[in-house]
């Protein structure tokens, strides 16, 4: 059984079915990458994930409990972090007060009125936001205004948010769209690092096969909003079904 | 070294700040009584009072506004509950300031709670629209069908026949005054020393008191994990969401702690003058609350006091300077010349005071987005860097940046 099974999930949006008897299972510990062409319905899959759309029919269990119409709050506290296609980061903060609020969602949970203890003195905290920054690093950037960072440092720190509350799966919408071949890479070994010191499951929608093929341990090729193929990275690569969604003659 | 769970800094800060308000029947009265500049003089009771009062609106306000973000247009709504609290307070009661001022912060925590229960499920501009409407939906009401509350147009004041159940005695043929346990608020000594006549009131004194505690509570706020989440709401909401926060009942809170902040404000409006009416719920009066915070620097814990300071005193002073005064002061040039100048200024004082803060306020906007603050900012930023120079130029490093 996976950590994460989306069973029979379709999804209309007006005349365009977007996601048609959708199958996937993520298993544990595993990077679970999900590619496909343009309008393959991997950000609608997405989406169906995060609570961000409700599906027509199926369903989406997390460790056994269903993630249809939950709140984005809620789904982070059962263990999901997200990171996103841009990256979403606290840009009006520093680099180390971007990394302390997820730490405090963590701990004191969606909500609790601490308005007289301070941030100082929160000496557990402020350790564990130090060592995060320590392991991607970024500690020397630490009182940089998050907003003036990189494509490809705020696409650490984003990490670095969803890291420090050690999740159970990490969604990752492409997590390298846009970037500079050099941040490409920095991302993809960021990512490598993670998934071999952690245990952590991950599930990737991306569509730069360089980046799915150093990471990933199970593909699923998405076309027409229907997964192809679900395989191991080696035999992806020459399926004739793949080569035909990716080079056209649908 | 620790000081109520400040550390250093914020302790000196807050030292400074209780000194500044201590000190203001000083600082408020530069000039000599029988001098020109006299009129300039802002020491005297009434207007010491409403700096303190005001200022504590703005913190409070700014709480919202400068820390999460949502623009309010209105909370003087919540100032005007707590004026008319604070009334019934006096009528029924007693007319001592504290239980009055109790039930004003009460009362408009709980009313902040329903506007904000409401209005926070939008944001933006909608959020602002829909504070607006409320606050127009009081004041209306407040003339009409809350008449029997709020006494319409007339006001809600002080009566001969009124209860008063905890001090019978304070039923005589004349008003009472408000008072702190037998220590009436408008009781004042006068020290006149070097020319000056200094005031020393009860009544701004109570005032500074609740302010700087104001100031203290909002300070607190700032640094704790709480204000760190409210920042965070204003930089990112749907960051927040993925992070597992629930935003809204964080905005909730910073919504009815600024509308606590505004019933206080009010409450010590009553307690100082005992009467309320209507005009203080309306959407000017609102507006006022977001000019001082932003013309101050919004966020910054300073800001909204410097902004409530400088529109309280344009709005006293400054629309005070009438042509005859200006004759006064022009009386040396050439009557022509004399004439054409008093011509020029006059649109921009006296009645035109308006006029002048709206474009102190352009400018202000435009130039110096982080308000008041920033200008100080920049001027210490200049100083600094010059002290820098000096040093350098003395064959030493600089060494401390400016952060």
């Amino acid at each position: 059984m996976g950590i994460l099974e989306v069973k029979g999930v379709s999804k209309r949006f007006g005349g365009l079915k977007a996601l048609d008897d959708v199958n996937i299972t993520v298993k544990e510990n595993t990077v679970h990458a999900i590619i496909g062409p343009n309008g393959a319905g991997k950000s609608t899959f997405l989406n169906c994930l995060v609570g961000k759309l409700i599906p027509d029919t199926g369903s989406v269990m997390f460790e056994g409990q269903s993630l249809l119409g939950v709140a984005p709050h809620k789904i982070n506290q059962m263990g999901i972090s997200r990171v996103f296609q841009t990256p979403e980061i606290f840009a009006d903060l520093t680099v180390f007060e971007n990394v302390l609020i997820p730490l405090f969602a963590k701990r004191d949970g969606s909500y609790r009125m601490h308005a007289f203890e301070t941030v100082e003195n929160e000496a557990d905290i402020i350790a564990l936001a130090e060592q995060m920054l320590i392991d991607v690093n970024m500690i020397d950037k630490r009182h940089a205004h998050s907003a003036s960072l990189s494509r490809g440092d705020k696409r650490r720190l984003e990490m670095a948010m969803c890291l420090s509350q050690s999740p159970k799966l990490l969604l990752l919408d492409e997590p390298t769209a846009g970037m500079a071949r050099a941040d490409t890479n920095n991302t993809i070994d960021l990512l490598k690092e993670i998934r071999d010191k952690r245990d952590i499951t991950m599930a990737i929608i991306e569509h730069d096969m360089h980046v799915v093929f150093s990471l990933a341990e199970r593909i699923t090729v998405m076309a027409q909003g229907t997964p192809l193929v679900e395989d191991t990275p080696d035999n992806i690569k020459g399926h004739p079904k793949v080569q035909e969604a990716y080079l056209g003659g649908h | 070294m620790t000081f109520l769970g400040l550390n250093e800094r914020d302790t000196r800060f807050l030292l400074i700040v209780v000194a500044l308000t201590m000190f203001t029947p000083f600082l408020l009265q530069p000039f000599a009584e029988n001098s020109g500049l006299a009129q300039f003089n802002a020491g005297y009771p009434d207007l010491m009072q409403r700096f303190a009062i005001y200022g504590i609106f703005a913190i409070g306000f700014n709480i919202l506004f400068g820390l999460t973000g949502y623009l309010s247009f209105g909370h003087a709504a919540f100032l005007g509950v707590g004026s008319y609290s604070a009334v019934w307070m006096f009528k029924l009661l007693s007319m001592n300031i504290i239980p009055a001022i109790i039930l004003a912060v009460i009362v408009s925590g709980l009313f902040a709670l329903l506007i904000g229960f409401i209005s926070l499920r939008r944001t933006g501009i909608y959020f602002s629209i829909l504070t607006l409407a409320f606050a127009q939906m009081s004041f209306n009401l407040a003339y009409s069908v809350l008449t029997p509350i709020t006494n319409g147009e007339t006001g809600l004041q002080l009566t001969l026949s009124d209860p008063r159940i905890l001090d019978p005695e304070s039923i005589t043929n004349s008003l009472p005054s408000t008072s702190l346990f037998g220590l009436e608020m408008n009781d004042s000594a006068q020290w006149e020393v070097f020319g000056r006549v200094f005031t020393f009131s009860v009544g701004y004194y109570v005032c500074a008191v609740i302010a700087i505690i104001a100031f203290y509570i909002s300070l607190r706020i700032f640094r704790s994990p709480f204000g760190l989440m409210l920042r965070a709401i204003k930089t990112n909401k749907t960051r927040m969401a993925y992070t597992g926060l629930n935003t809204r009942p964080y905005a909730l809170a910073a919504f009815v702690i600024s509308g606590m902040y505004a019933g206080l404000a009010g409450g010590l409006l009553a307690s100082m003058d005992p009467l309320a009416g209507a005009e203080r719920m309306q959407w000017t009066a609102s507006g006022e609350v977001v000019l001082m915070t932003i013309l101050g620097g919004a966020g910054t814990l300073m800001g909204p006091v410097l902004g409530a300071g400088f529109i309280k005193y344009f709005e006293n002073i400054f629309s005070k300077i009438n042509d005859n005064v200006l004759h006064g002061w022009f009386a040396f040039m050439p009557d022509g010349l004399e004439d054409a100048l008093i011509t020029l200024i006059h649109p921009f004082v006296g009645k035109g005071w308006h006029l002048t803060l709206g474009m102190l306020f352009m400018l202000v906007v435009i130039f110096l987005p982080g308000g008041l603050v920033e200008l100080g900012q920049r001027i210490a930023g200049l100083f600094r860097r010059r002290k820098a120079e000096d040093r350098s130029d003395d064959g030493s490093k600089a060494t401390t940046p400016a952060e």
